[in-house]
């Protein structure tokens, strides 16, 4: 899936968390958690894996988390990435 | 044990926080809304949510039943949010503004479609329909008969009260609706469910409208706080006189059976199969969520 403009999605609100897809040359994800020490390596693990079952191979992610759950996370960084790539058309067999 | 729904929490289906913590409340039933707790600009990441929420083990774990109203069919976002909340492996999809059985034809025909796509058993998505028109309270039997997946029909005041040209007031308002839909309930053998208490600061009068609609029959009520789940389920609970007493009825009649007795009586009072009936289904609600505490 190809991320053609800017989008964001979520809210910087507790246990949520801000996502913001932009058009890039190759994947750049950055990371700024409040659980970060706990719990950077298991965000890191949950955002490559929704990139990669949207098949994201270019963009830049910017994520601000304010102590989401796994489902959360999964949840705003598609959003962004669908509404980065204006993809109207789900396949839910890949978003579940 | 048929499932007890005296519960039924609604979220706003945006809100990831809520959704992700809810649990702790116990509620017999959460009701993930994607309808109007959602602006229309979030209705796609309010779906994506509410999906991945449904896949969290936590609800299940704790028994409590998972709910989505979904928008209108004949919104942009209503199939939408089937598609989604349907494979996620929602237990119940609340349809809103149901005017007619066809209504529900329609959402069962969709349903049945998804649950074949994506593998899921035929039949194990079930429906509730809410009533919130003067149209959709008139049709009550027919929509609560429309499909066996109906597990209940809820009442919606809101919207229905704006169609009966009036507002909310002492309960009159609501009285030809109330009894109207759960009489549609009964007769199709499913559950009912009465109107949000909007205003969450007056618990006297959240127990004054639950005691009514407790007396006419209602399994439970539609709730927008969770404070008020407690106050519901204590003043579903029965009362340690009415356990003793149920008990004694159903001693009673196990000693009758046993004696080929056709006739039994209790304190001078006949016992038949209703009252009997009747004591077995407060010594099983007792079971779940204990005797009454008085405060």
């Amino acid at each position: 899936m190809k991320i053609k403009k800017d989008a964001m999605a979520g809210t910087l609100e507790s246990s949520d968390l801000l996502v913001k897809v932009s058009p890039n040359t190759g994947i750049e994800i950055v990371i700024n958690s409040d659980v970060n020490k706990q719990f950077g390596d298991q965000i890191r693990t949950v955002v490559d894996q929704t990139l990669n079952d949207l098949n994201v191979t270019d963009g830049l992610i910017i994520i601000d988390d304010k102590g989401a759950l796994d489902c959360a996370i999964k949840a705003r960084v598609q959003c962004a990435v669908l509404r980065g790539a204006e993809e109207e058309n789900l396949d839910w067999s890949k978003l579940l | 044990m048929k499932k007890i729904r005296r519960s039924m929490l609604f979220l706003p289906g945006a809100n990831a926080a809520m959704l992700s913590t809810s649990f702790v409340y116990k509620p017999d039933s959460i009701m993930f809304d994607l309808e109007d707790a959602v602006s229309i600009k979030e209705k796609d990441s309010a779906r994506l949510l509410v999906a991945q929420t449904l896949l969290l083990p936590v609800y299940r774990e704790h028994g409590i039943e998972t709910v989505v109203r979904i928008n209108a069919l004949n919104t942009p976002f209503g199939l939408k949010d089937l598609e989604a909340v349907v494979r996620a492996g929602v237990d119940v999809v609340r349809l809103p503004m149901t005017n007619s059985a066809e209504d529900i034809h329609e959402l069962e025909a969709h349903v049945e479609r998804i649950e074949k796509e994506c593998g899921r058993e035929v039949g194990s998505t079930k429906l509730m329909a809410a009533i919130e028109s003067a149209l959709g309270v008139v049709n009550a039997v027919s929509i609560a008969k429309a499909s066996p997946r109906l597990i209940g029909i809820a009442l919606a005041a809101f919207d229905y009260l704006v169609d009966m040209q009036t507002e909310r007031g002492d309960g009159t308002e609501l009285f030809y609706a109330r009894c109207a839909v759960l009489h549609a309930a009964r007769v199709a053998g499913i559950d009912a469910f009465d109107v949000v208490y909007s205003n969450v600061n007056d618990d006297e009068g959240f127990l004054k409208e639950v005691s009514l609609i407790k007396k006419l029959g209602y399994n439970g009520k539609s709730l927008i706080n969770p404070r008020q789940i407690e106050l519901l389920h204590n003043a579903y609970a029965p009362t340690a006189a009415e356990v003793e007493n149920a008990q004694k009825v159903v001693e009673a009649a196990e000693e009758g059976e046993r004696k080929g007795l056709g006739v039994i009586s209790l304190n001078g009072k006949m016992i038949d199969a209703p009252i009997i009936a009747r004591a077995r289904k407060v010594i099983e609600l007792a079971k779940y969520s204990g005797v009454r505490k008085e405060f």
